[in-house]
């Protein structure tokens, strides 16, 4: 019925979108989109990174993320910048330096589209089996650490002084991003993860009375995204990252009238 | 006497300095199983820095603070809650820790607010949060609590319910309680110990004392010295429902 690279990029796209709606809903609860995108942008220079030393793409994109992360951390730490202001000058600096560098390797053929976009005909058995553990890895971490990351997103100080050790929580969280980008690279494009990660948790928000609500309609709205969106892709020949990413918004346009539906009600 | 294994929290000397200032400085104090230590001081004289010291929320202080329990409820002065969150009242007293709804139940009857239960938090008010606050503090039945004014925001006559609630909730669960209070009324008639703090400790001791400290006197004026004093009596009779006056 449908081409082994079809199946493949749905079973991907499922295995992806239950990571990323939970840790999407974190995203937009401690205001980390500008964050994650940063970590995605930095995500071209791992690839890069893979096709010179012929390593693994998610492994080398994971390493890089995570160590833009740190590096971040310690700029937080020695300047008196702003937060965004490093956020951007990491983001660009990182894409820029990738670029650049993919100039230089005229012995591989990349397909940048691909790498921006995703492609779902890059999808390979490897891939879903680094999807599917790292996956099955990253929301197992999030279920360990969900407590002290929860209780300190509500109340940093609540949080600590009640013991519950949330910067530990944090600097996990952290290396759960990078690693939710290392895996789902292929799929969404780097430059379109965030959306993945935000969008459906937006959907969710309007939905849910609850945090557990909330992640649970985000889960949904991930899967259904990427169901409709990868089914448009093959039907109408569209990247898959634009493609899952516009179903997306068109579920988080529908979620609207739930909310204004509850505001009336309200007043 | 108590001895040392009653000791929940205790502060050595301890301070904090933010950017070349001094919050607070050179505080000793402790805090043991069964008795309430308060606070008292006037704005800026480091009483909330002082509780966030002994709860170890920051790191880089003066001095030392030794915290024996990791049991604790945390009533914080001033909360900043993103509201954007979908957090229902029952979502927020689980925060810290998993409790069955009997527990939760009781607590939220407790502090009067088990009707907001399923309400959202943002949809709170002012009084009715700080309620929810304290009953999400002891629910977990803590070794120490620290409550910073737990009841700012509160009607008159739940306010006094409330510090009842307090008091007997330290008599009962046998905890320590740290308390910021601003009544001095409360202060008087509920604690063991009282620290006065202005920027480094005043004077402390026991409210009758700290009442007929002359520093405290300069710092409060001779009328709050009054208001402690007034206490000094013995209540020796109790009105009955008809209103008579009942020798004990």
């Amino acid at each position: 019925m449908f081409d082994d690279f079809f199946i493949r990029a749905l079973v991907a796209g499922i295995g992806v979108a239950f990571v990323t709606g939970p840790l999407g809903c974190f995203v937009i609860w401690r205001r980390l989109s500008y964050f994650g995108d940063t970590l995605a942008h930095s995500a071209l220079l791992g690839v890069t990174l893979a096709f010179t030393m012929e390593f693994n793409i998610a492994l080398s994109v994971f390493i890089i993320s995570s160590l833009i992360a740190l590096i971040l951390i310690q700029l937080q730490k020695k300047t008196n910048l702003p937060g965004d202001a490093l956020l951007g000058l990491l983001a660009h600096s990182s894409l820029a330096v990738g670029l650049v560098v993919i100039g230089f390797l005229t012995f591989i053929r990349f397909d940048i589209m691909g790498l921006l976009f995703g492609d779902i005909l890059a999808v390979s058995v490897d891939d879903l089996l680094i999807i599917w553990i790292g996956g099955a890895f990253i929301l197992l971490t999030l279920k360990f650490i969900w407590k002290p990351l929860f209780a300190s997103t509500v109340n940093y100080e609540l949080a600590e002084a009640e013991g519950l050790n949330p910067d530990r929580a944090k600097a996990i969280f952290t290396i759960l991003m990078a690693a939710i980008i290392a895996i789902s690279i292929k799929m969404v494009g780097l430059l379109l993860i965030t959306g993945m990660l935000i969008i459906p948790a937006a959907m969710a928000r309007n939905l849910s009375s609850s945090p557990q609500s909330m992640v649970i309609y985000s889960i949904i709205g991930g899967l259904l995204s990427v169901i409709i969106g990868l089914f448009t892709s093959l039907e109408f020949n569209t990247s898959s990252g634009p493609s899952i990413i516009t179903a997306a918004l068109l579920l988080f346009i529908l979620s609207l009238f739930k909310i204004k539906q509850s505001i009336k009600l309200k007043n | 006497m108590s001895t040392d294994q009653n000791i929940l929290v205790k502060l050595n000397d301890a301070g904090l300095q933010l950017n070349n200032k001094w919050l607070v400085k050179g505080v000793s104090l402790q805090v043991e199983k069964g008795k309430i230590v308060t606070l008292i001081g006037p704005n800026g004289s480091g009483k909330s820095t002082t509780a966030k010291i002994a709860l170890g929320i920051y790191k880089k202080i003066d001095g030392s603070v030794e915290k024996y329990t990791n049991k604790v409820g945390y009533v914080p002065q001033k909360i900043s809650i993103d509201w954007t969150l979908p957090l229902r009242v029952n979502d927020f007293m689980v925060l810290t820790e998993s409790l069955s709804k009997e527990t939760i139940d009781e607590a939220l009857s407790l502090t009067g607010v088990i009707h907001l239960k399923d309400k959202n938090l943002g949809d709170l008010s002012g009084g009715e949060f700080q309620r929810v606050l304290l009953a999400r503090a002891i629910s977990k039945k803590p070794d120490l609590l620290v409550l910073d004014e737990p009841v700012q925001g509160v009607d008159f006559t739940g306010e006094i319910a409330l510090y009842e609630l307090i008091k007997k909730i330290s008599d009962e669960l046998n905890c320590g309680i740290l308390l910021i209070s601003h009544d001095l009324h409360t202060v008087m008639t509920a604690t063991d110990h009282v620290v006065c703090l202005n920027g480094h400790v005043c004077c402390s001791g026991s409210p009758m004392d700290v009442a007929k400290n002359n520093e405290y006197k300069a710092l409060f004026g001779e009328q709050a010295s009054q208001i402690l004093s007034r206490y000094e009596h013995r209540h020796d009779h109790i009105h009955t429902d008809e209103g008579k006056i009942k020798k004990n």
